[in-house]
């Protein structure tokens, strides 16, 4: 069963036309900047918000159609994640968790069994008799995943998850998310403003700007591909699988990256493109990584050169990196021009996959 | 229809509540010489049963006496001497029973002005069939009487004493103007209440006379107050009601001379 | 003057903390009065007086069938102000205080024009169900709702608006239906309102006395209640009034502070 959503809202001058498709296990991102009409989108397909035109089903089951039908949220298999949780606060966590499956009519001793098993699987069970306001933030998100997704829901959309969030936990947390969305084979919306957050848990990403669609695509292609200017700022980042053992990850179609902090198994290894340095001559000192790569592209964005690179076969086949235009200058840079790439390790993040 | 009524009725209370309030009598504007010497203000502290005769006659007082303003406070005769005796600036104090007028301390003679009667009242058309006095012993009707705390009220058990009956009241009114609004709007068969209330409100009650009532004869008396901030004006104001053409207007509401 | 080993940061400002004292005064004061007053020598058999008994037990149930009333509909109508979308909301918002602006003398005449034996309403209960509310401890309850819902209906009104809707709309996509939301996640998030206008209300129905005699007249044990008492007591033994209204103050203080208590410290 697949999610359609055609999604058509006005709201004065603001329109919004979204065309997208979410299929089961799949997870998509709607990524945008703030007033894009990403948190429309989702209240429009989770029915807190009527269409002015189009058409909202999962298969034949139409949820929103104007002017004839319109399924209020409470008769959509759905889950919301709200930003800021709105846990309710007189109730205690398992209560929270177990109000979906009350409000769908589970007996009442069978909602706290299942709540409970939620809760466990969050690893929250020694909370369930605290009231939510007693959380810590990472805490809360969780057992509003939990309560979005105890009652089983056909599609489970996030609003912006990790942005309520200290920097400190959204590192954790957002693994965290990542391996529950692996395991839910239900349909995933997430939005956020937050490109690191959609290409670590997104398996698809749908880029908005002004209420429409800039970009689609997997979050490797988009980010190595950007189509507009936005796009290229806004998801300009260098992400890779790869396995880690102490602190180098070997990516699989050959090379290596060096870490700060060590790590085990597959992960993902993310750094901004203005992380990388190039130089004429092979730098001396401390980097870590230093590989030799050949210009393969040059994009001039607004204050910044974006250049391509392939610094296979001892780093990534496909490389990215931002520098200011005295640079390009300086190093008369030009296509098929050899040139020493250098990456600090400390930029470099990693995340379980 | 019935919502005009309704209506002229609901304005009837809100001016009687209103009127409890105190009611400012427009200055007569004349600074012009004078035979009489008196002047200034004259508050008169009057029972709320007075307060259609007694604003009559502090316009005709004025007229007579043009430079003098009367001030009234109207209310219930108990509040009004429980007032005085607290030290408010009134000249003359007209009560609705000598009890009350006993009550207040610094006081010239009393003089018992008019007198007032008890008077059946039932609403126009005599819905409840009342035919007399005895039938404030049916429980089958609807009656009001006034609370024995109250001078109407007291009156009233002095009546029945006479007549040899058990009232059986559904209501003990707080005083005689709400009896007489009961009765105006329907709401009970029968109310006991003064003469002069009946005519006042003659478009939607109609009167019972009944023997018995002169042995509750309600006596009002009026004084001057010894600590009168206008001992003049408050003599003079007395005089004008116990004069002839002070009974006119008083006698034209229904009270009886004493 | 040593100012030392004083906090600054917890001194009150002066331009707040005269006032303050001032409005104290201003509501206790006469409440001293009230007690310089009392005859202390004969209160005991003043006090246990069947009379009194009957008038306090008569304001209590009265005062509480009321609330109840109140709660029954002045809630969902505070609801339907604050959420129901509907047109004309702040004219009719003006309609709920017009109870609150009207001497309770003419309500309780507007009372009668509407459900008295003649009235629009009452005249029909009169003839079909024998049903007559004026002079009845039913009407006594009627009169003191209609002055004391206004109370209820602000206070509840007030804490739906300030209450975040966001927490409806999450009860919603948990699959909750309007009314489920409404008694599971809106009403306990607005407890603290509810409770105070309720306090209110209780204490407004309490110490009614205009609408109350002039709707439901005045008869010992069945509409006399407490204020109607002190009232008449005052015609003739100011002594008594001020016995009568002692215990009511009494009574009321005691109850309200146990609310309190029980209701608003358990919520925090």
């Amino acid at each position: 069963m697949t999610l359609y959503a055609d999604v058509q809202v006005s709201r004065g001058s603001f329109e919004l036309a979204l065309d997208l498709t979410v299929e089961p296990g799949e997870v998509v991102a709607l990524l945008g900047p703030n007033g894009a009409g990403k948190t429309t989108a989702l209240r429009a397909i989770a029915g807190l918000l009527a269409l002015d035109r189009g058409r909202i089903a999962l298969d034949d089951t139409v949820w929103d159609e104007p002017p004839r039908t319109f399924r209020t949220p409470d008769r959509r298999p759905i889950g919301v994640v709200f930003q800021d949780y709105l846990l309710f606060n007189h109730l205690n966590c398992l209560e929270n968790v177990a109000f979906g499956l009350r409000a769908r009519g589970v007996e009442k001793q069978t909602a706290r069994l299942e709540a409970s098993r939620w809760l466990e699987t969050v690893g929250l069970s020694e909370y369930a008799r605290t009231r939510p306001r007693a959380l810590s933030g990472g805490q809360a998100q969780r057992v509003a995943l939990a309560r979005a997704l105890a009652t089983d829901p056909e599609l489970l959309l996030l609003d912006e998850p990790l942005a309520a969030l200290d920097a400190g936990t959204t590192l954790h947390v957002r693994a965290e998310l990542g391996q529950h969305l692996n395991r839910f084979e239900g349909r995933t919306l997430l939005v956020t403003h937050d490109p690191l957050d959609a290409m670590v848990l997104a398996d698809r990403l749908v880029i908005i700007e002004h209420g429409q669609v800039v970009q689609e695509g997997r979050p490797t292609e988009v980010a190595h591909r950007p189509r507009t200017d936005y796009v290229a700022q806004l998801v300009g980042l260098n992400l890779y699988r790869g396995d880690a053992s102490g602190t180098a990850v070997r990516l699989p179609e050959g090379g290596t990256i060096t870490l700060a902090e060590p790590a085990t198994g597959p992960v993902h290894v993310a750094f901004p493109p203005t992380a990388v340095s190039l130089y004429v001559e092979p730098p001396s000192g401390s980097p870590r990584n230093t590989w030799p790569a050949v210009v393969t592209g040059i994009e001039q964005h607004a204050h910044t050169v974006r250049v391509r690179l392939d610094a296979s076969p001892s780093g990534p086949a496909d490389l990215l990196a931002d520098i200011t235009p005295a640079a390009v200058a300086d190093l008369h840079l030009t296509p098929g021009q050899p040139l020493h790439t250098t990456l600090k390790a400390t930029e470099v993040h990693t995340y379980p996959v | 229809m019935f919502r005009r009524t309704a209506f002229a009725a609901l304005a009837t209370v809100a001016a009687l509540a209103v009127a409890g309030c105190g009611g400012d009598t427009p200055a007569a504007s004349s600074p012009s010489t004078s035979s009489s010497a008196l002047s200034g203000t004259v508050n008169v502290f009057a029972a709320a049963s007075l307060t259609g005769t007694f604003t009559q006659l502090g316009k005709d007082f004025e007229a007579v006496h043009p430079g003098v303003k009367v001030t009234f406070n109207f209310g219930g005769s108990s509040a009004l001497a429980q007032q005085i005796n607290s030290g408010a600036p009134a000249d003359v104090f007209a009560s609705a029973a000598p009890k009350n007028m006993d009550d207040v301390k610094d006081k010239g003679t009393p003089t018992n002005f008019v007198k007032n009667t008890l008077e059946i009242a039932v609403p126009k058309g005599n819905p409840g069939k009342i035919t007399g006095i005895k039938d404030f012993a049916d429980k089958n009707k609807k009656l009001a009487i006034c609370a024995a705390q109250v001078p109407c009220g007291a009156a009233a058990a002095k009546v029945f004493a006479a007549v040899g009956i058990t009232a059986q009241p559904d209501s003990l009114e707080q005083d005689v103007k709400a009896a007489l609004t009961k009765v105006s709007l329907g709401e009970v068969d029968a109310a006991l209440v003064y003469k002069t209330d009946v005519l006042s409100a003659k478009d939607k009650v109609e009167g019972i006379e009944f023997p018995e009532s002169s042995k509750a004869v309600n006596e009002y008396p009026i004084a001057t107050l010894t600590k009168a901030p206008n001992p003049d004006g408050a003599q003079a104001f007395v005089d004008y009601v116990l004069s002839d053409k002070g009974k006119m207007v008083l006698t034209a509401a229904g009270f009886d001379a004493p | 003057m040593s100012r030392r080993g004083r906090s600054t940061s917890g001194r009150l400002p002066l331009v707040l903390l005269l006032p303050a004292l001032l409005g104290l005064a201003f509501l206790l004061v006469p409440l001293v009065g009230l007690l310089i007053k009392a005859p202390w020598s004969t209160l005991p058999d003043r006090l246990f007086s069947a009379d009194v008994w009957q008038a306090l037990r008569l304001s209590l149930v009265c005062a509480t069938l009321a609330t109840a009333l109140c709660l029954l509909l002045g809630v969902p109508l505070a609801w339907l102000l604050a959420r129901g979308g509907l047109p004309g909301r702040s004219l009719i918002r003006a309609f709920v205080t017009v109870p609150l602006v009207l001497p309770p003398v003419v309500g309780g005449v507007a009372l009668l024009l509407v459900l008295g034996r003649r009235g629009l309403v009452g005249q029909h209960l009169d003839t079909w169900f024998g049903v007559s509310l004026p002079f009845t401890t039913a009407g006594v309850v009627v009169a003191e709702a209609f002055v004391a819902m206004p109370f209820l209906v602000i206070s509840v009104e007030g804490a739906l608006r300030a209450a975040d809707p966001r927490y409806e709309e999450a009860a919603a996509t948990l699959g909750a239906g309007r009314w489920l939301t409404f008694r599971r996640v809106t009403l306990p998030s607005i407890a603290p309102g509810v409770v105070a206008g309720t306090v209110l209300c209780w204490a407004r129905a309490l110490g009614e006395f205009g609408a109350t005699i002039t709707f439901a007249g005045n008869f010992p044990g069945r509409t006399t209640t407490m204020p109607l008492a002190v009232y008449l007591a005052l015609e003739t033994d100011p002594e008594v009034a001020v016995v009568l209204s002692l215990v009511l103050l009494l009574v009321s203080v005691v109850v309200l502070a146990a609310l309190r208590e029980r209701w608003i410290g358990g919520l925090r």
